[in-house]
Order: structure tokens, then C-alpha cells, then sequence
């Protein structure tokens, strides 16, 4: 070993030397170059965790833009359509999850625990609750202890803070004194702390972080299942460090049936694995747990984020020997299930990562290099091993880890992504839910089981196929839980439904499908649910914040429900912990859900609860909710607030003076969604609070100040108009000041109010003008306003508001100028402003000089504008043009200029625009009689015809249409006869806004002005026409079919009817049904007798398409002829008949329908006859299965029933109700019921005499005497022999005198 | 209900005519059905006054008279039900 050595040595001593001659020379390094200190600062020092980001779009990388080949421009690659969400359009679903779409405060639903069930004052009368039962007063007495853990919490911070205030005063006069302790202590104290508490406690364990048994005794609640809690300490303290108010996770632990025995029963596991849930929002490791706290539930949450896999590593890692070497528990079972594919691989993979790169062992290094010249050198003193406590958590704690790859065995036991057959017809099940579900894979004998157990079991499928079965599954396990739910008991129920809801994995289908089970199951168990109530809150109040709205009202309804069965009394005891709790998202959903109990049993029983909550000495938290929930009563009922509204105003008004702010800001708002509910009435309820309202806008700054303002907003509409100009003065001082506020949120309030204010009757024009004007557009009409979306709305409204009162020249004269200004967002503000004020009030009040600084501003802002998404400027432009008329006359010349220039622009958008814009003020230049001007333009834009972007001719088109419109057919030039055919070819063109216009234009043609075109062109324009039945768009199907109805007119039905004839031997069902409706359009235009016989004709040509398009068009024929049709129906009689008759379904339902039209047509016409042949043939189309077929004979048959009689039908109808058949029966006892439902009264008159047929006679007919007996026929060949059928039966038994 | 017209308009229709008291369903016997006919027929007269008048001169009552007869013989037109057989 010594030559190793001295080798070694030697070469230590050569490198020293090296680095010391080339030390001073490194500052000869040319250091721009060669920066030896950070040349690596602008490296990455560690690979990307995640790699979304940096090379998600590698176009966006300057470099590998450069790198890569010609591709298209990024705006064009960002700008790809992409079918709304990129999982979309690659096949996959969006989550559906609830808790995907969840933001952080709604999340919070999840540390929420579903408390145990609670002593049932009602239930039990007078008897001394059980020592185990939770009662009223035990709750209450743990909320106000974890009140005052929270508080006493506080001040421990706080003294902590003075302290250490205290000591870095100290630590400047002696520094570096206590460093070490103080270190050790921070990390303590960052909690809760010791110093006090020592004193306070005697006991010093407060030092000891770990394993001191004493922490337990902070959680320490009265309840017995606390003491046994045996739960490690430092993972309880863990949690307790991430989550500022604990407390509700020890709770969850001291009750009487989890905490006592926890996870002995499949109830007492749920129970446990709820909790945990809350744990896992703090992703801190748990390592420590107990095996207990390791439920699925945990590992099922931690996948989304995938932030804690070590948590999730334990039990899965080798699925073979974990679950195999546990003791088959039926935890281990749900083990085995929980864990996901993904999860897996990923554990697996990661395992292997580690394993890599683990550090090579003595051993090994052993065996990779040889044994002679090498010897194992002491670390240099200052090498620091790294220490990564996240990777030592990440080592594998399994016996079994292989430390090398290992070919992975396939495990023929399990298929992850087939879902394993459930026995006994059971859904399939998810991963997640084995843990709720996994005990029904335990295939044991239900016989064995307890009574109880097998309850549980029962519940459990049934839940199970209403969480996840096909529908018919769904509906009746639905079916069962809610007819058996007293069967199976309040407790058991909610002990599995109520878990279910807090999964976190849960989707939007699922919750509404187990709150609809608890919806049904709660009108089963009325009061026996009142020991559960808080419980079905727990889980239903998140639904009442939910941003689904659907959700909302299901959840309303639900707890409406609830306190309907379980009753004030109860409902009160059950929340009013929860008033005060110190968690805010408890008391913010509990508001809520107050409000909807008040709504559900009304006001009144509710106002003496509220006025003690809200006078509440005890906390501020207590009055503060007391008043939201005032708040949302006033949201949720509306206008029914009304006749509670003094007591109501009451209950809350001292809150404007509360000591704490947060009290008098809500007592505002409360008011203001009260005022706002009570709208237009309701002001003397108010009157107590105006005084300390306006008194407190003066006290107050900020928020509250905000608060404040908005309640006076809502209440001054209220007002009688004197009232009204008085307070808003008073108001007004501050509002002005607070203009200048730089508080986005006060600004948007401020102008709301002044709206509200301005508004307000009594409210003068001059002291608008006087007093507010001016500081406001000094204010708000600024640069900065335009570009906020939200400002910029709510100013503009103010400003408009503010113009109804004070008239167009005063705003227009202020915001004129500024159409020019150099910003465009601002000048786009202004004209939007100036639209809408000119738009509301016209433009009479508008002087030549007003008028002339209008127009130029306009024109400039138009010709300025550099984009114009939403039009602002055309709409503008259009409005100002229209609303001054005549007088815009003389710029018109000046307008057309500008159009015309821009209509030969580069930019497609800025044609577009000038073509809109001539559509918008043709109607002007006509008024202005500039018809010369108008045809020049029709000529320019009829030599634009041959544009080329889709969008900015179909503008163009409009254009036309426009001047076509107001002109007329004669004075257009360039004359009709040119234009049409020019947009015959045009037709052809796919682009909707095209085909629309196009299809406008020519309709108008044909309708106006067909004479002016040769018939020949007219008919080619019919074929192009055919084309355009297959529009995408309703509007221009319907445009073609009316334009087929014109040139009908213009040129004659025959040619345009063979066309159309023709065109129903074509394939296409859209277009068969258009070419069927413009027949029948044809029709009408052109009477019916023009078109019948060729259409009849057509009939007998032997192919369904154009028998059945003829049926069609018969009945969309007779639908529009109306009366007309009594003229037609003997003659289209025989060919009904035939198609009544005929073997295909679809012949007879549109026949069915033919004659409905028809029947419903000619009813009170004297057609009888020919109805009631009909009607023999519709007849035995009754037991038709086929949903269309049935519909139309059922509408035939009521049809039927207006033209005929009900009279008539009921003959009909008599002959199949007692059929011995029962599927006869119900037929015609469905008739019976449609015609009973649409003539009783009618009815009456014709009902048949029943006679006496032993005991279930009626006794009026026994009651002998000359009963009047008008027998009714039935015989077949009479109801075929018509007009002897109406012969009507009384049952006159009543007139025995006569 | 057949499988075809449970999800379409009928299976709604129907769900309508079982609202209304008077409507019938294949289950129904003869004496459910007679009642159903004698007091719609009550009601009739008693909605339409000229038929009111009709029967009062017939029987030689008042009208009012009439109207209270109609309506009394609305509880039990038929005497008491029947017993049933399948029960």
C-alpha cells in the first residue's frame, strides 16, 4: 500500500501546484469571456420538473423557431381551430369531476367533517339523552372550546410576536447571544407556542416537539371516544402546523362510534377515512401513520396532484407481497382495488428511477474495480453529503425491492383497465369506489350475517347500482331505497349515502343522482332524519355555493326538504353551532343554507332566532352571519321579502354601528340586497337605518365606506322624489370625493350609485349639471377608464343614465372632442356613449354646431379605427346618421366619399365595414332624397361583385339589398335585369353569410321585380336554388323556399313544380323535405288547383321517396290552404285512401298527418263525409306501434275529434273500452282519455246508457219508473254509414217526472 | 307501456290524461266508469244554467233545488261499489 499511497500523495501535491500556478494567471483570462466566478448563472441548475411549460410550443422558442423548418407564422399555428379544449379534440373527455372545476374556497367542502348523529330532543321526550349521545349542549360546548383554543392560539401568537420583537431588540444589544435556541424554537413556534403556555400549563412537554404524549391533551374534548385516541402524535401535529384552525380533524376522531372503535366496523373505516380527506388538502408525507390512516381515500385524492406518492407507495408498491403478507382485512381488499393503473406505473416507474440512481454501495464499487492500486481515501473534512429528506422518503421501505430491473411478471390475477365482473348483475365499479363498495366483493354467505349487516349489504347495491347502473338499474334500486327507507332506517342510510357525497373523486352525474336518493329518501323518513340533519348538511350546503346553478337549486330544494321533515326547531339546533364557527366557509354556507330554511317555513318563525343571533354578545362572528343570512334570505326570496321587511330592517340595523368592521360591512350589503329585493317599495321600512347610513359614509374609509355607498345606491330609487333630491345631495359630497378614489372596486360602486342617484325622480337636471358633472367627466371620462372591460361598462351606463336626465347636448357637447383623441379604446368609449345616448333620446337637441363637430368626429373615428371586433364604430356611426336624418344631408356627399375610398381598400375588414355601413344608412339617403348618389353607389358596389373574401361580399350583397329596398325595382341602377344575372353565379357560392344574402337579394327580385328578368333566367336561378335546400342555416332554407313561391308567381307553377317534382326522386331527406315544403308553397301562391294534378300525378309514379315527398307535400299543402282545403279534399280522397292503405308505415303516418291538417282545416265546412271515410281508414292505424306512426293517427284521430265532433269519436271509441284484449283496452281507452281531456262537456251528450247488469248498477237506472233508454249504435256498418251515426244517447234517468 | 313510447311524447300524454279525475285506463270496470259518466253528466247540468232550467220545469223544482239534487247525487251516483272479485 505505501507506493499507492506516495502515488497518491504525489499526485495531490503535482495538482496543488498546478492550481496554484494557475490561479493568478486566471485573472489574465480575457474576463468577458471566460467569467471563472458565475459563468454557470445562466444555466439551469436543475432539469424541469414539469415539462409543460418550456417546451410546450416549441415555435414559441426563438431558437427552434430558427432551428426548425419553414413552417407557417405562429399567429397562424395559435390560431388553428381547435375543438374548444385540447383533450377534446384528441378523443379524450374533459373530467367531469366536481372537484376539477373547484376553486380553493369550494374545495374547502372537503375539510369539512360529517359529524356524528345527534340527540333527538323529540324523539325521546323527557328521558335523560344516553351519556353517549351528542346533545345540543355538548356541541355547543365543543364549538365554544375550539373558539377558545382558536383564541387562546391567538394570543400565544401574538405574545410570541411581542417576545420576539422584545428579543431582536435584545439580540441588536448583544448579538449572536442565543442563536442556536433560538433556531430550534422558531421551527416550534411557527405553530402555537410555549412560553406562555408553560407558565400557563406547569407543564414544560411543550419543549419536547416529539412524542410527547401532552399535546393530546390541546385536543381534548369532553367526548369519551377522545381518551383512547391513540393516534401518533407528531403526524397529528403535522397536520395541525399546515392548517391554521385545527380542531375539526380532532374532533372527527372523538366520536363516540369512530374514535372508539375505529375501523372495527365497515361503518366505523368509512367514518375514519372521511377525516382524512382534510389531511390530505396539507400534502404533508406520512410517513408515521398507522396503517389505519392509510385508507384508500388518501391515496385516491393524492393521484390528482400526485403530490404525495409516497404516501401512496406504501401499500401498492408490490402489489403481489404487500397485499399477499397483509392479513386479508378487508382494508387490505380495498388496498388492493384503489390503487389505479397510472398510479401504479407510476410508483413503478419512479421506483426504478430510484433504484438507478441510487448510490453504488461499498460492494459494488468492490466488484467494479479491481482490487490492486486503488485505496479508499477519508472525505475531505468539508465535503456535506446532500441531504434530500424528500428522496429518503422516496426509498423504498419493501422487503421485496429488487434493487436491479427485474423483468416485470405479469400478474394474470389482476387487469387493471378491464373492469373485474361484479357478481350477483352488480355495475361495475370504480376504483374509487371500492372503498365504499368493496365489502359487496366479499363473497360470503348472506345468510351468515347479522340482521344488520345484511342491511348495510342491501344498501350498499343499491347504492351502488344507482351510482353507477344503466337506467333501468338506476331506477328501480331508486325505487327500492325510497320505499324501504323506514325499513332500512335513517342511520344506516345516511351512514353510506353521506360519504359517498364527500368523495372527492365524485362527478356531477354522480352527486345529482345521491342527492336525489337522499331527496327521495327524506320524504320517506320525515322526522325520523332529525338526528342526521347536521350531517345532510355537511354535505349539501357546498352545493349551495356551487358554481353549477342546477346544483344550487338542487341543493336548495334539498334543504328545504329537510327542514320541512326535521322542523324549525331541530333545524335551528343543528346550525346554530355552526353560526359561530371560526372557519368562514362554515358560516358562509351555513348563512346560505339559513336563508333557505327561512324560505322554506317562512319568515316569521324564523325572525326571533335571527334577532338573537344578530344581537349576539358573544362573538362578532355570530352577528355577522345572523345578518348575512338576512343578506341571502333578501337575495334567495325577492320581492317577497316585502311584508318582513320593517322586522327584518330591524334585526339588523344596530349592526351599522358595531365595533367590528366586518359586522357593519355586511349589515350594508344586507341592506342593499334588501333595498335592491324590495324595489319600487319599502322606503318607511328604511327609515331607521338612513340616519346612521348617511352618518357613517362620513366616519368611514375604504371597504366599509364602499359597503355603505352601495346600500344608499339601492335605497334612494326608493324614495319619494323630495326625499330622493335631498339625500342624494347629502350623498353626493362624498361620492364626489371618493371619485378620485384609486380603488377599482369603490370606482365601479361609485358609478353605480350615481346611476342609482341620477335615475332617481327627484334628482334635478340642473343640480346634475351644476354639481356632478363637472368632477365627474373630470374623473371618469379619462384614457385609463376605456381600458378595463368592467369600468368601461359600468361608465358607460352611468353616462348614459346621466343623459336621459340632463339631454344629449350636455354629454355629447362634453365627450365630442375627444372622438378624436389619440387613444383608441377611449375614443371607442365615446362612441359608444354617443351611440347609445342618440339612439335613447334622438338627436333634436343637437345645434348646427354641435352637429357639424359630431360628424367630423364621427367620420374620423371611423376612418381611424385600426380594429373593431364588436362594431362599435359601425353601430355608432349608423345610430348618429339615423337619429339626425334630413340634417345629415349636406355631409352625405362627404359620407359616400369615405365609403367609397374605403370600399377600395387594401384591407378585406375595412371593405367589409363599408359595406355594412351603406346598408345602415340607406334609409337616410333616401330620406334625404340623394337617390342619384344611391345609385352611383349601387353601381360601384355592383362592380365590386367579384369579391373575393366570402364575408366581405356577402356585406356587400346586404349593401345592394339595402338600396334595392329603398329605391325600388325601377329607379336601381344598374337596372334589374342586369344585376340578376350577375348573381346567379353567386348562388353557387357555400359561404353562409353569401348564400343568405344572395338568397335575400334575389328573393326580393323575384318578388318586387320579376318582370324585369326573362323567364329563362328565372329558371335557371330555380336549379340553383335546389342547391340551397341544403343550407346549413334555418334562415336560408326558408329564404329559398319562399323565393320558389315568387318566381312560382312571376313565371307560372308549371315549370317550377317539374323542377321541384323532380327533385324529390333525390336522396337526401333535408332536401326532400325543403322540395316538399316549396311545393306546397308553390301551391298556395299559385292556388292549389294549379299544382294538384301534376303533384297527384306524381303519386303514381311507383318509388317511396316521391310517393311519401307527395304525401309531404300534401299535408304541408293543406296546412297552409286552411280553409281553402274544402275545395280540394274530395279530390286528393281516393289517393289518401290508397296511401291509408298501404303496407309502408311511413305512407300512412304522413297520410295520418295529411289528414289532420285537412280535418282541422275544414272543421264547421260541411265536409262530414268525406272526414268520416277518412276517419274509417285512419281508424285501424290505432294499434300501430311505431312512435311517429302512432303520433300522427292519435293527432288524426283528435283532428278528427274538432271537425267531426267528440261525439262521433266516442262512437268510435265505445266498441274497444271493455275488450276483452287488455291491449285493445289501453288503446282505446288512450283515445278515450285524449278525447275526454279535449271535449268532456261535449261529451256529456253522448255517453252511452249502461244498463242494469245485476249488483253494479247505478242506482238512478234501478230506481224504476220510465227510465228514457236513447240506445246508441254501434254496429259495425253504421259507423261506416256516416251521417247516420250522430245519433246521441242522454242518460235521462234524472227526468222520470217528465 | 311499450318500450317504444317510453321515452317520447305518448308516455308524457299519458302521464297528462292520468291527471285528470275522469280519464279512464284498461283496468277499469264497468261500475268505475259509470260514475265517472253519471257525475260528469251532473256536473254538466249543474255548469249550464239553461239546463238547469230545463230539468227544474221538467220535475216542477226550483232551480236551486235542482242544483242541490244534482250535487247530492254526485257522492254516490251509483250506489255503493261493488265488492271486488280479484280481492
Amino acid at each position: 500500500m505505501d507506493p499507492v499511497d506516495a502515488e497518491i500523495a504525489k499526485t495531490q501535491e503535482e495538482r496543488k501546484i498546478m492550481e496554484a500556478a494557475l490561479a493568478p494567471n486566471s485573472i489574465t483570462f480575457d474576463t468577458e469571456l471566460y467569467d471563472g466566478s458565475n459563468r454557470f448563472q445562466d444555466y439551469n441548475r436543475e432539469i424541469p420538473a414539469n415539462d409543460d411549460e418550456e417546451n410546450a410550443d416549441a415555435m414559441d422558442n426563438e431558437v427552434a423557431r430558427k432551428l426548425a423548418s419553414y413552417t407557417a407564422p405562429r399567429s397562424l399555428l395559435n390560431d388553428m381551430p381547435r375543438g374548444g379544449d385540447d383533450d377534446e379534440s384528441l378523443g379524450f373527455k374533459k373530467s367531469q369531476r366536481i372537484i376539477d372545476r373547484e376553486d380553493d374556497y369550494r374545495r374547502r367542502r372537503l375539510n369539512q367533517v360529517i359529524s356524528p348523529e345527534r340527540h333527538d330532543a323529540f324523539a325521546n321526550g323527557d328521558k335523560t339523552p344516553k351519556p353517549e349521545t351528542r346533545t345540543y349542549a355538548d356541541i355547543m360546548r365543543e364549538a365554544a372550546l375550539k373558539r377558545e383554543k382558536e383564541e387562546t392560539l391567538k394570543v400565544i401568537a401574538r405574545r410570541k410576536k411581542e417576545e420576539e420583537e422584545n428579543k431582536a431588540a435584545g439580540k441588536e444589544r448583544e448579538p449572536a447571544a442565543t442563536q442556536p435556541s433560538q433556531k430550534r424554537r422558531n421551527r416550534w413556534d411557527q405553530n402555537q407556542d410555549n412560553s406562555d403556555a408553560k407558565k400557563a400549563k406547569s407543564g414544560s412537554d411543550w419543549d419536547m416537539p416529539d412524542s410527547t404524549p401532552g399535546i393530546g391533551r390541546w385536543d381534548a374534548t369532553p367526548t369519551p371516544g377522545r381518551i383512547g385516541d391513540a393516534t401518533p402524535s407528531l403526524s397529528r401535529k403535522n397536520r395541525w402546523d399546515e392548517t391554521p384552525t385545527p380542531g375539526r380533524l380532532a374532533d372527527s376522531d372523538a366520536t363516540p362510534a369512530g374514535g372508539a372503535t375505529p375501523g372495527a366496523t365497515p361503518a366505523g373505516m368509512a367514518w375514519d377515512a372521511t377525516p382524512k380527506l382534510s389531511g390530505l388538502a396539507t400534502p404533508t408525507p406520512k410517513r408515521q401513520r398507522s396503517r389505519w390512516d392509510e385508507t384508500p381515500a388518501t391515496m385516491g385524492s393524492a393521484t390528482p396532484g400526485g403530490a404525495t406518492p409516497a404516501a401512496a407507495y406504501t401499500p401498492g408498491v408490490t402489489p403481489v407481497g404487500g397485499v399477499e403478507l397483509a392479513t386479508p382485512t378487508p382494508g387490505a381488499i380495498n388496498l388492493r382495488g384503489a390503487i389505479t393503473p397510472e398510479q401504479y406505473n407510476l410508483l413503478r416507474w419512479e421506483k426504478d428511477i430510484e433504484d438507478r440512481n441510487r448510490p453504488l454501495t461499498d460492494e459494488e464499487l468492490d466488484t467494479m474495480f479491481p482490487q490492486e492500486g486503488y485505496k479508499i481515501l477519508e472525505p475531505p473534512p468539508s465535503y456535506v453529503p446532500i441531504r434530500t429528506p424528500a428522496r429518503k422518503l422516496l426509498a423504498t421501505p419493501t422487503p421485496l425491492g429488487t434493487p436491479l430491473y427485474s423483468i416485470p411478471e405479469e400478474n394474470r390475477g389482476q387487469h387493471f383497465d378491464v373492469p373485474k365482473e361484479m357478481p350477483g348483475g352488480l355495475p361495475f365499479m370504480k376504483p374509487e369506489d371500492y372503498q365504499y363498495f368493496g365489502a359487496l366483493l366479499n363473497e360470503e354467505d348472506e345468510e351468515e350475517l347479522s340482521p344488520d349487516e345484511q342491511k348495510e349489504r342491501k344498501i350498499m347495491k343499491l347504492l351502488l347500482k344507482v351510482k353507477n347502473g344503466t337506467p333501468p338499474q338506476r331506477k328501480t334500486a331508486l325505487r327500492q331505497l325510497t320505499d324501504k327507507a323506514r325499513e332500512l332506517g335513517a342511520g344506516p342510510l345516511f351512514n353510506r349515502i353521506l360519504p359517498l357525497l364527500m368523495q372527492p373523486t365524485l362527478e356531477d352525474q354522480e352527486r345529482h343522482l345521491l342527492v336525489k336518493v337522499i331527496d327521495r329518501v327524506l320524504y320517506k323518513l320525515d322526522e325520523l332524519v332529525r338526528p342526521y340533519v347536521h350531517k345532510i348538511l355537511v354535505v349539501i350546503e357546498p352545493l349551495l355555493i356551487d358554481e353549477d346553478y342546477y346544483a344550487r337549486v338542487e341543493g336548495r330544494e334539498i334543504i328545504s326538504n329537510l327542514s320541512k321533515a326535521a322542523g324549525l326547531a331541530t333545524m335551528i339546533a343543528a346550525m346554530r353551532p355552526d353560526i359561530d364557527n371560526i372557519d368562514e366557509y362554515v358560516r358562509n354556507t351555513t348563512a346560505r343554507a339559513f336563508s333557505v330554511v327561512a324560505s322554506a317555513l317562512g319568515i316569521p318563525a324564523l325572525l326571533p332566532f335571527l334577532k338573537a343571533v344578530c344581537q349576539s354578545k358573544k362573538s362578532w362572528q355570530a352577528r355577522h352571519t345572523g345578518i348575512k343570512i338576512v343578506q341571502q334570505i333578501a337575495i334567495l326570496i325577492g320581492c317577497a321579502v316585502l311584508p318582513h321587511l320593517r322586522s327584518l330592517v330591524e334585526i339588523i340595523e344596530h349592526g351599522l354601528n358595531d365595533e367590528n368592521q366586518k359586522v357593519r360591512t355586511i349589515t350594508a350589503l344586507s341592506l342593499a340586497a334588501l333595498a335592491e329585493a324590495a324595489a319600487p317599495y319599502g322606503i318607511e321600512s328604511f327609515d331607521s337605518v338612513l340616519k346612521p347610513l348617511w352618518k357613517g359614509i362620513r366616519s368611514h374609509r375604504g371597504k366599509v365606506l364602499a359597503a355603505f355607498l352601495k346600500a344608499i345606491g339601492f335605497i334612494i330609487p326608493l324614495m319619494d322624489a323630495i326625499y330622493a333630491s335631498y339625500y342624494t345631495k347629502e350623498v353626493m359630497v362624498i361620492l364626489i370625493r371618493e371619485f378620485q378614489s384609486p380603488d377599482e372596486e369603490m370606482k365601479k360602486i361609485v358609478l353605480k350609485v350615481v346611476k342609482q342617484c341620477v335615475s332617481t325622480e327627484g334628482v334635478e337636471a340642473d343640480y346634475i349639471r351644476s354639481d356632478i358633472l363637472p368632477e365627474f367627466f373630470r374623473n371618469f371620462w379619462v384614457r385609463r377608464m376605456a381600458l378595463d372591460r368592467r369600468n368601461y361598462r359600468q361608465l358607460v351606463d352611468t353616462t348614459v343614465e346621466i343623459a336621459n336626465k340632463v339631454g344629449v347636448p350636455d354629454i355629447v357637447g362634453r365627450i365630442v372632442e375627444d372622438l378624436k383623441d389619440e387613444s383608441e379604446p377611449y375614443r371607442r368609449m365615446v362612441m359608444e356613449t354617443i351611440e347609445k345616448v342618440v339612439a335613447n333620446l334622438g338627436a333634436s337637441d343637437i345645434d348646427p354646431r354641435l352637429e357639424e363637430l359630431l360628424i367630423d368626429g364621427i367620420l374620423y373615428a371611423f376612418q381611424e379605427q385600426t380594429s373593431d371586433d364588436a362594431n362599435v364604430m359601425l353601430n355608432g356611426f349608423g345610430a348618429v346618421v339615423n337619429a339626425l336624418g334630413q340634417r345629415v344631408k349636406p355631409y352625405l356627399p362627404q359620407i359616400c366619399g369615405t365609403i367609397k375610398w374605403r370600399l377600395n381598400n387594401k384591407s378585406a375588414k375595412v371593405r367589409q365595414q363599408a359595406a355594412d355601413l351603406i346598408s345602415r344608412i340607406a334609409v337616410v339617403m333616401k330620406q334625404c332624397q340623394e337617390e342619384q348618389l344611391m345609385g352611383h353607389l349601387g353601381v360601384v358596389l355592383y362592380e365590386y361583385l367579384g369579391e373575393e373574401y366570402p364575408e366581405v361580399l356577402g356585406s356587400i350583397l346586404g349593401a345592394l339589398k339595402a338600396i334595392v329596398n329603398v329605391i325600388g325595382m325601377t329607379k336601381m341602377t344598374p337596372p334589374i335585369k342586369d344585376l340578376l344575372p350577375r348573381l346567379t353565379p353567386i348562388l353557387k357560392n357555400r359561404h353562409e353569410k353569401v348564400q343568405e344574402n344572395c338568397i335575400d337579394l334575389v328573393g326580393r327580385i323575384a318578388d318586387r321585380g320579376a318582370e324585369f328578368v326573362p323567364a329563362r333566367e328565372w329558371m335557371r336561378i330555380c336549379f340553383e336554388l335546389l342547391e340551397m335546400l341544403k343550407a346549413h342555416k334555418k334562415g336560408i332554407r326558408r329564404a329559398t323556399v319562399n323565393t320558389f313561391g315568387y318566381i312560382a308567381k312571376a313565371i307560372g307553377p308549371q315549370d317550377v313544380l317539374a323542377t321541384l317534382l323532380n327533385n324529390l326522386k333525390v336522396q337526401e331527406r333535408q332536401n326532400r323535405v325543403c322540395t316538399t315544403v316549396a311545393i306546397a308553397i308553390v301551391a298556395e301562391t299559385c292556388s292549389p288547383f294549379t299544382v294538384l294534378p301534376a303533384l297527384m300525378n306524381e303519386y303514381r309514379v311507383p318509388e317511396l321517396n316521391v310517393q311519401n315527398g307527395v304525401l309531404k307535400s300534401l299535408s304541408f299543402l293543406f296546412e297552409y290552404i286552411g280553409e281553402m282545403g274544402k275545395d280540394y279534399i274530395y279530390a286528393v280522397t281516393p289517393l289518401l285512401e290508397d296511401a291509408l292503405m298501404d303496407r309502408d308505415l311511413v305512407h300512412r303516418q304522413t297520410a295520418a298527418s295529411a289528414v289532420k291538417h285537412m280535418a282541422l282545416g275544414v272543421a264547421g265546412l260541411g265536409c262530414e263525409d268525406a272526414l268520416v271515410h277518412l276517419l274509417n281508414y285512419v281508424w285501424p292505424n290505432i294499434f300501430e306501434t311505431s312512435p311517429h306512426v302512432i303520433n300522427a293517427v292519435m293527432e288524426a284521430i283528435e283532428g278528427m275529434r274538432v271537425a267531426l265532433g267528440a261525439a262521433v269519436v266516442l262512437n268510435y271509441c265505445l266498441q274497444g273500452l271493455f275488450h276483452p284484449a287488455r291491449k285493445v283496452r289501453e288503446v282505446y281507452w288512450k283515445i278515450y282519455n285524449s278525447l275526454y281531456i279535449g271535449a268532456q262537456d261535449a261529451l256529456v251528450a253522448a255517453y252511452p246508457v249502461l244498463e242494469d247488469e245485476g249488483e253494479n248498477v247505478p242506482k238512478a237506472l234501478c230506481k224504476g219508473g220510465s227510465v228514457v233508454y236513447m240506445s246508441c249504435h254501434l254496429d259495425d256498418e253504421e259507423v261506416g254509414k256516416s251521417s247516420t251515426l250522430i245519433t246521441c244517447s242522454f242518460p235521462l234517468e234524472t227526468m222520470n217526472g217528465v | 307501456m311499450q318500450a317504444s313510447d317510453r321515452f317520447n311524447i305518448n308516455s308524457q300524454l299519458e302521464h297528462l290524461q292520468a291527471k285528470y279525475v275522469g280519464t279512464g285506463h284498461a283496468d277499469m270496470n264497468r261500475f268505475e266508469w259509470a260514475v265517472n259518466i253519471q257525475r260528469d253528466s251532473y256536473a254538466s247540468y249543474v255548469g249550464h244554467y239553461p239546463m238547469l232550467g230545463y230539468f227544474a220545469i221538467a220535475e216542477n223544482e226550483s232551480i236551486g233545488r235542482e242544483r242541490y239534487n244534482f250535487m247530492q247525487k254526485m257522492l254516490l251516483p251509483c250506489g255503493l261499489p261493488p265488492e271486488r272479485e280479484d280481492e
